[in-house]
């Protein structure tokens, strides 16, 4: 991790002139991180470098990380990787919102990985408060972990954080530039700064004559920043809440955008991989006579577990990998049977991880006579964005450059430092333009076998790409999940619920493999399901950590994508089992305002209750995760052949949305995921390997079974929340209550086709 | 062996069994065509030979010899865009992008040969790309304006 706490004033002035100057870096702490009461606030509200003085040019200006404007150009630097959300062009809007640019008046950087890129709303969600949950403790806690974060220097892309942690922060980042280029123009005419305004890239006079920002990035570039700043109410907004043409749609539209796998030098030579696919167990021997003699091939290099071909040509060095006959290690992983009774024993008082929350008596309430009860399960599932991982690397002196993609670009940092024995400071990651990610790119295997290479094969330029076969089986999937649910039901009420839920936790899988292991009760355990804003007399949620089988990892969504399918679609048993009404009954229970909104949205968008025909079935669901809720009403055709899903309603409440286009687009990308995971995605393992290597074995959603899908976005305001993940969970729990109000067919296991066909 | 790429000719000197995707990529530094799955499964590597989508990872090059490829790069460009594109670009399809060099020429081939395609008809010729963003309903929407276009012509 990297740390600096160091200012301005105490950095050498030889290194650059223009810090001799003394600005004062934006304040940024006072903004973004909320409940400024924590302890050790102070130390933190000491804003980190701006690493854009780095190279600064010596007419180039800088106000703060985000805003280089040079004689020719202006930069706007959009930290949070671009994984396909559109970040980059969301961070660019809001920057330029208040700077007064129009899209095309500047290029965008991704930046280096500093500290000073910190994300403060990932913290928001690592501390077990609701979300919506504004109250003194909570705000004082997320204080404590946003303190946290920026301290460890954390600038990840994760948690649909990137617009909440953004929002604030880039906007004013504009507005400092603005008025600080507002004070060089004043500087130079003499006009008072009060009577100049600034428009599409140019402070203007109030005579009319404009001076452009490249004009005066020299003398504003001698100017202390003015960091006393308001930022434009709604009213005034030129780009935010209207649809934009996305930065990237061209070169995405004609094949000339380019991703890690894409960069390309003179010379560059090519690596893959053959990694033991069985977990916690290695090489044994391995014969590469073969491979040795075939075209193209450079190296066959010994790495940690494997073996790592360099040719002059992937599809070479994927065939001679393939031509090295392997031994490895028996693995001692359970088959995956076992895996699911390790998960079912794991309801037990010593494995409890936490009681999330016991409202009324359910002991008591569990001794009636008529119980509900059920098993619900959710298997691993894989993560596989369709660009495999990738990274070009080059260790040269005591200097590495890797390109790649990654969403905590410090840490890989970290790693690559740690394997080459370099110091980090010479380690510069160029981030790139990511063909997905979902939680992927989180891992660090790719980053750490590629400074491996790097290593053994200095002063070289060296492209691996993983096949698809070792990227699948390296693959950490989804955490296994189970829930044993009961109820009860009362006058056409549900009256009780009680959820355990058991799971291995993914999030202490993956800080154990980071070495920095997080105490307390895992979130995510029971994400989506202790939370539920629901006003059930008798409602316990308690979650059970299932010590880990296999290595785990965040899946778009994480926690909320299995515990919410179990809470909703267990909610919906009961409401049938009371002969209540899905949509009245959860109206009736919800007692928290935005969750009620995007329930009666989805009621009105859905035409809930109308008449649909005979062998369709409408179902509803909602869960809220990152805070923010989402109801989602499906409706299904039972066919001969299997069920079709006809039609997806969808309600968000995100506070605010910043471009209308890319929001359902969003939406309508994470319904997808959702519903094409559930219906037929499972990783299973065997010999301590994963046994799906492709996408034929793994397919989730094709078009053809695409349903249409209706999307309104809520804005009421408040905080702005992202919405990458969050219209995930609900898809499950929709799906599984519509096919049993179409089929009378209640299915309570992931994938769905285990059950039923669908068309 | 001769290889005629977007209308230029070019000699390669690799295996006849090399995938015609590899030989875009690496010989040709032509980065249009993206590698997903290289078993015929997610066509994000998909060209058109002789007017014929095709998945690239599953072409010895020897068969695409002496015949007429074109990849995304001679479809259009980023300032003269095909129908395709622009419908693409209009209707915002792209997340993450990667599978749409291979959409868009999935969609340019069915389109040139069934111009006034039923709603069955897209679904069906649209279904072997695999989208992992999950923007088939953005596809489907470029799909059909792009037809309405190529049926003004
Ligand atoms: S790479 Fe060719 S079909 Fe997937
Ligand atoms: S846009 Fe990302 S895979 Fe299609």
């Amino acid at each position: 991790m990297n740390s600096s706490t160091e200012t301005e004033a105490q950095k050498p002035a030889s290194k650059s002139k223009l810090r001799t100057f003394g600005r004062r870096a934006f304040l940024v702490g006072s903004i973004a991180v909320a409940g400024g009461v924590a302890f050790g606030y102070y130390v933190v509200r000491k804003p980190h470098d701006n690493p854009l003085l780095d190279d600064l040019g010596a007419d180039e200006a800088t106000f703060n990380p985000w805003v280089k404007i040079s004689p020719t150009t202006i930069t706007l630097i959009t930290p949070h990787v671009d994984l396909g959300q559109g970040v980059a062009s969301m961070q660019a809007a809001l920057i330029a919102e208040e700077l007064d640019l129009e899209l095309g008046q500047f290029t965008t950087a991704s930046g280096k990985p500093s500290p000073a890129y910190y994300n403060t709303a990932m913290a928001n969600d690592t501390v077990p408060f609701r979300s919506t949950d504004h109250g003194f403790e909570a705000e004082a806690m997320r204080g404590v972990m946003g303190a946290a974060v920026k301290v460890m220097g954390m600038q990840s892309t994760g948690g649909s954080s990137s617009t909440a942690d953004s929002f604030d922060k880039l906007r004013a980042a504009g507005a400092v530039a603005r008025e600080t280029l507002k004070q060089a123009a004043s500087n130079r005419t003499q006009i008072p700064v009060a009577r100049l305004r600034t428009a599409a890239g140019a402070v203007i006079l109030p005579n009319g004559s404009k001076i452009p920002y490249t004009d005066l990035a020299k003398e504003a570039a001698k100017i202390p920043a003015v960091t006393q700043v308001t930022l434009r109410p709604p009213s005034q907004w030129r780009l935010i809440g209207k649809p934009m043409e996305r930065l990237d749609i061209v070169a995405k539209s004609t094949g000339t955008q380019i991703y890690g796998i894409d960069v390309d030098f003179e010379d560059m030579l090519y690596a893959a991989v053959k990694v033991s696919p069985r977990i916690g167990a290695g090489l044994v021997r391995y014969d590469a006579s073969a491979a040795k003699q075939m075209r193209g091939v450079k190296r066959i290099l010994d790495i940690p577990n494997g073996v790592a071909v360099i040719a002059d040509n992937t599809w070479r060095a994927f065939q001679a990998a393939n031509a090295i006959i392997f031994e490895w290690a028996a693995s001692k992983a359970p088959e995956q049977a076992e895996h699911w009774k390790e998960v079912g024993r794991s309801f037990t008082e010593e494995r409890l991880d936490k009681e999330w929350r016991n409202d009324g008596d359910v002991a008591q309430a569990m001794k009636q006579e008529k119980i509900v009860s059920a098993e619900y399960r959710a298997p691993y599932v894989a993560h596989q964005p369709l660009e495999p991982l990738n990274a070009v690397i080059r260790v040269t002196g005591d200097r590495v450059d890797i390109w790649t993609s990654h969403q905590a670009p410090g840490v890989a940092q970290q790693k690559i430092a740690e394997v080459t024995g370099l110091p980090v400071e010479g380690v510069r990651l160029h981030n790139q333009y990511a063909g997905g990610s979902f939680g992927h790119r989180l891992e660090f295997d790719y980053i750490i076998l590629a400074a491996e290479i790097g290593r053994q094969m200095k002063n070289k330029t060296i492209k691996l790409t993983f096949s698809r076969e070792e990227d699948f089986v390296h693959d950490y999937p989804r955490q296994i999940s189970m829930a044993r649910p009961r109820g009860s039901v009362k006058n056409g009420r549900v009256e009780s619920y009680d959820l355990p839920i058991a799971a291995v936790s993914a999030a202490r899988s993956y800080t154990k493999r980071l070495g920095m292991p997080v105490p307390g009760p895992d979130l995510m355990l029971a994400a989506g399901a202790w939370d539920m804003p629901y006003n059930i007399p008798n409602f316990r949620v308690t979650a059970y950590a299932v010590p880990e089988i296999v290595p785990t990892s965040s899946w778009r969504s994480v926690g909320a994508s299995t515990s919410g399918f179990f809470a909703d679609a267990f909610l919906d048993e009961l409401i049938h089992a009371a002969g209540a009404d899905p949509m009245a009954e959860r109206l009736r229970l919800v007692n928290d305002i935005s969750a009620r909104r995007v329930l009666e949205a989805v009621a009105k968008m859905s035409k809930w209750g109308s008449a649909l025909g005979p062998n369709r079935g409408r179902g509803v669901a909602m869960v809220t995760a990152f805070g923010v809720p989402v109801a989602e009403v499906i409706e299904v055709l039972a066919t001969p052949e299997g069920v079709k899903i006809e039609k997806v309603y969808v309600a968000a409440e995100v506070g605010r949305i910043v471009d209308p286009v890319n929001f359902e687009n969003h939406v309508q990308g994470a319904v997808v995921w959702g519903l094409g995971h559930a219906m037929n995605c499972e990783i299973t393992y065997s010999n301590g390997q994963i046994q799906q290597e492709n996408y034929h074995a793994h397919e989730a959603m094709r078009l053809h079974q695409c349903p249409e899908i209706i999307v309104q976005g809520l804005e009421n305001g408040g905080e702005i929340k992202g919405i990458g993940e969050p219209p995930v969970p609900p898809a499950a729990p929709a799906l599984a209550n519509a096919i049993f109000a179409a089929t009378g067919k209640r299915i309570r296991e992931m994938p769905f086709n285990k059950h039923i066909a669908f068309v | 062996m001769k290889i005629t790429v977007n209308g230029t000719a070019h000699l390669v000197d690799v295996e006849d069994d090399m995938p015609l995707l590899w030989v875009l990529r690496d010989e040709l530094k032509i980065k249009g065509p993206k590698y997903g799955c290289g078993m015929a499964l997610c066509r994000a590597c998909t060209v058109h030979i002789d007017g014929e989508a095709v998945p690239s990872c599953s072409i010895p090059v020897k068969q695409a010899e002496n015949r007429n490829i074109t990849t995304i790069e001679g479809l259009g460009t980023p300032v003269a865009h095909h129908i395709v594109q622009q419908a693409w670009i209009e209707q915002q399809v792209a997340q993450c992008g990667y599978c749409q060099s291979g959409q868009i020429m999935t969609a340019a081939a069915f389109l040139e040969k069934n111009p006034r395609p039923t709603d069955a008809e897209i679904d069906e010729a649209m279904s072997p790309n695999l989208c992992r963003c999950g923007t088939y309903s953005r596809i489907r929407a470029a799909v059909k304006s792009a037809a309405a276009k190529m049926a003004e012509r």
